[in-house]
């Protein structure tokens, strides 16, 4: 019992030693080993990082009022008649001059070049109210100042202008027939908005003729049963067909669908990367113990079991995946860990969003990488240890 | 008369070949007393290194008996044999087999990392046993520094480190110049002498032979009969 376990210990202190003299084959299986662990610790690291930026949006307290059947805001339309029915409806929190909370908002696709891409892409441009403000938690202008209602001007998120040509502050930006003022740029902790632009929904009306409809209203809401009182009195109300969600769970239901396609194709990249990295291995170890046969025969005759052998092995690679998956971990920290990116979310808009490498990913791509060691290491630990001895020795 | 302490009783080996069975071994019967340096020669492929491999444990007969120090070991399992092996055995081949990695000094503990003993007790042994084959200064080089002789030095060094009552030795001077292999005869011819170490060598060499009490003839897998004395 205690005698195996030394002489593993011996073996595997030998197999390590003699590691270097064999750079070739233990550094491609390392490479793909790390190239595995990056990929896969990336691949989760922009859901999870996609997933904490559309976590982070949305209160328990504000509701988005859309179009039965709407799940994003892009298809959902009502006109100002309707929009006035819920303005004033029961449920609602009034602020400080007694008015009712609430931003009846557009929610407008329009085109802007990216900045690493050089391609175009869609972005958000919101049409808020005075109240759309406050009803966003923790709005913040941060540079510039704030668009004047009535004017062609608008603001930027941060992440839009980090994302996206032509959205520094003070700069003027063409959207169809108009011409934008970018007069400031605004955070807000990170959230979904600060890919967005906002500017005065009712210029967004008029510069591209939309009457005077509305696609969302945001309220906050009066009170822990304000919604579900406000669900009830525009449920009853036959001018409208609309649902009530909460703001935040309507945001974190938008973020697993899109977590769940970016893990649904990363997983299979993964996954084949993981067999390619598996053979890595195999080929590794397989070289490594014929280039040994002798010393492991020599071992053998002085007395070294089969199963330390085998054990030994075994060990080798799992060491010589663990290191690859070091190794990968540190480049997915490296290269990625708040690298910023955008995608095409739910909202059929480009969320932008930070990777988010935690410690729990990179466990979880050194365990991918472990998982591989082992695989990779099993069939060489079993040559290794049914060798026949006096043949190995008998080779030269 | 001293005991026997190695008996061989009808001993055949076998290889399959594809289909073919070759017949490597055949009817050896023998019997080697403790304290014996027997010398074992033959022309090529006339199965000495089988033979050999099957006094040490490597290999079972596929016929007969090998009784070591009343044990039947040819009965024992591989594992069983191969912790029989580190406490009864020293191997020494012809080229040498250290571990490159490793520094004389270790490569000659590698063997006692089979048994209980502490890692200060360890470097005394190593200590003697490479004082003993005249190489204590060379402890921490490694095989690449060390010229051939010395390399057999040290494998030597490490077959005698763990005590083992017998030496195996397959061909041992096979790959040394005339002058070294005198070195390494004598120092076995120590071992056995002063020592009692019970000594088998494989060898093509004459000379070396002359250092064993007897010798042995294999031929074609088969112990002749005639008694060599080479005295
Ligand atoms: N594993 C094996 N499988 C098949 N045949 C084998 C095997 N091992 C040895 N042989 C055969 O057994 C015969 C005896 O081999 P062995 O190595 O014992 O001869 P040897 O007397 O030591 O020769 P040499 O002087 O060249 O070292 C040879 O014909 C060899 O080819
Ligand atoms: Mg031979």
């Amino acid at each position: 019992m205690f005698g195996w376990l030394t002489q593993t210990a011996a073996l595997s202190a030998l197999n390590l030693r003699s590691l270097p003299r064999r750079p070739g084959t233990a550094a491609v299986a390392m490479s793909g080993i790390a190239a595995l662990t990056g990929v896969f610790a990336g691949v989760l690291s922009m859901a999870s990082g996609f997933e904490k930026t559309m976590e982070g949006t949305g209160q328990e307290d504000v509701a988005l009022v859309l179009r039965s059947g709407s799940t994003a805001e892009l298809n959902s339309r009502f006109d100002g008649e309707q929009a006035n029915v819920i303005r004033f409806a029961p449920g609602i929190a009034r602020d400080a001059a007694g008015e009712p909370e609430v931003s009846a908002e557009l929610f407008w696709i329009v085109n802007a070049v990216g900045k690493s891409s050089g391609t175009e892409a869609n972005v958000a441009l919101r049409g808020i109210q005075p109240n759309g403000y406050s009803l966003r938690n923790n709005y913040r202008l941060a540079e510039g100042r704030e668009f004047t209602p009535g004017r062609f001007e608008l603001i930027v998120g941060r992440g839009a202008r980090n994302q996206f040509v032509g959205l520094e502050p003070g700069q003027t930006i063409r959207f169809g027939k108009t011409e934008w003022l970018v007069t400031g740029m605004f955070e807000t902790g990170g959230s979904v908005f600060e890919s967005e632009l906002w500017c005065d929904v009712n210029v967004l009306q008029s510069a591209y003729q939309l009457g005077n409809g509305f696609q969302v209203v945001r309220a906050r809401v009066d009170g822990p049963d304000g919604r579900l009182r406000l669900e009830e009195a525009l449920g009853d109300d036959q001018r409208l067909s609309v649902d009530v969600w909460s703001e935040k769970q309507f945001y974190s239901d938008q973020a697993e669908d899109t977590a769940a396609l970016i893990t649904t194709i990363g997983l299979p990249v993964s996954v084949l990367m993981g067999i390619g990295a598996v053979f890595a291995a195999l080929n590794a170890m397989y070289a490594s113990i014929a280039a040994r046969a002798r010393e492991l025969a020599t071992l053998r005759a002085v007395g070294f079991g089969s199963f330390p052998t085998a054990l030994a092995t075994l060990l080798e690679s799992v060491v010589l995946a663990f290191l690859g998956g070091v190794l990968g971990c540190a480049i997915a920290w490296f290269a990625l860990n708040g690298f910023q990116a955008s995608t095409l979310a739910a909202s059929f808009s480009q969320v932008v969003f930070n990777f988010a490498v935690t410690p729990d990913l990179l466990a979880r791509g050194i365990v991918a990488a472990l998982i591989v060691g082992l695989v990779g290491g099993i069939f060489p630990a079993v040559r290794a240890a049914t060798a026949q001895v006096t043949a190995a020795l008998r080779e030269l | 008369m001293a005991r026997q302490l190695i008996r061989l009783a009808g001993v055949g080996k076998n290889y399959r070949k594809g289909r073919e069975l070759v017949r490597v071994l055949e009817g050896i019967t023998l019997g080697i007393e403790e304290g014996d340096f027997v010398g074992l020669m033959g022309p090529s492929g006339s199965g000495k290194t089988t033979l050999l491999n099957l006094l040490g444990g490597l290999d079972k007969p596929t016929r007969g008996d090998v009784e070591v120090d009343g044990k039947t070991i040819s009965k024992l399992s591989s594992g069983a044999l191969a912790k029989w092996r580190a406490s009864n055995i020293g191997f020494i081949f012809q080229f040498y087999n250290l571990l490159p990695v490793l520094t004389a000094a270790r490569n000659v503990g590698l063997p006692l990392l089979l048994t209980s003993l502490s890692a200060s007790q360890r470097r005394k042994h190593v200590n003697t046993a490479l004082q003993l084959v005249g190489l204590a200064d060379r402890a921490k080089h490694y095989p690449r520094e060390l010229s051939g002789g010395q390399e057999q030095r040290v494998a030597i060094a490490r077959a005698i480190v763990s005590d083992p009552p017998i030496l195996l030795c397959d061909e041992p001077t096979g790959d040394l110049d005339r002058a070294t292999a005198d070195e390494i005869m004598s120092l076995l011819q120590r071992l056995n002498r002063d020592y009692g170490k019970t000594i088998v060598m494989v060898t093509h060499d004459p000379r070396a032979a002359s250092f064993a009490h007897r010798v042995l003839h294999l031929d074609k897998g088969e112990l002749s009969k005639k008694p060599v004395d080479l005295h």
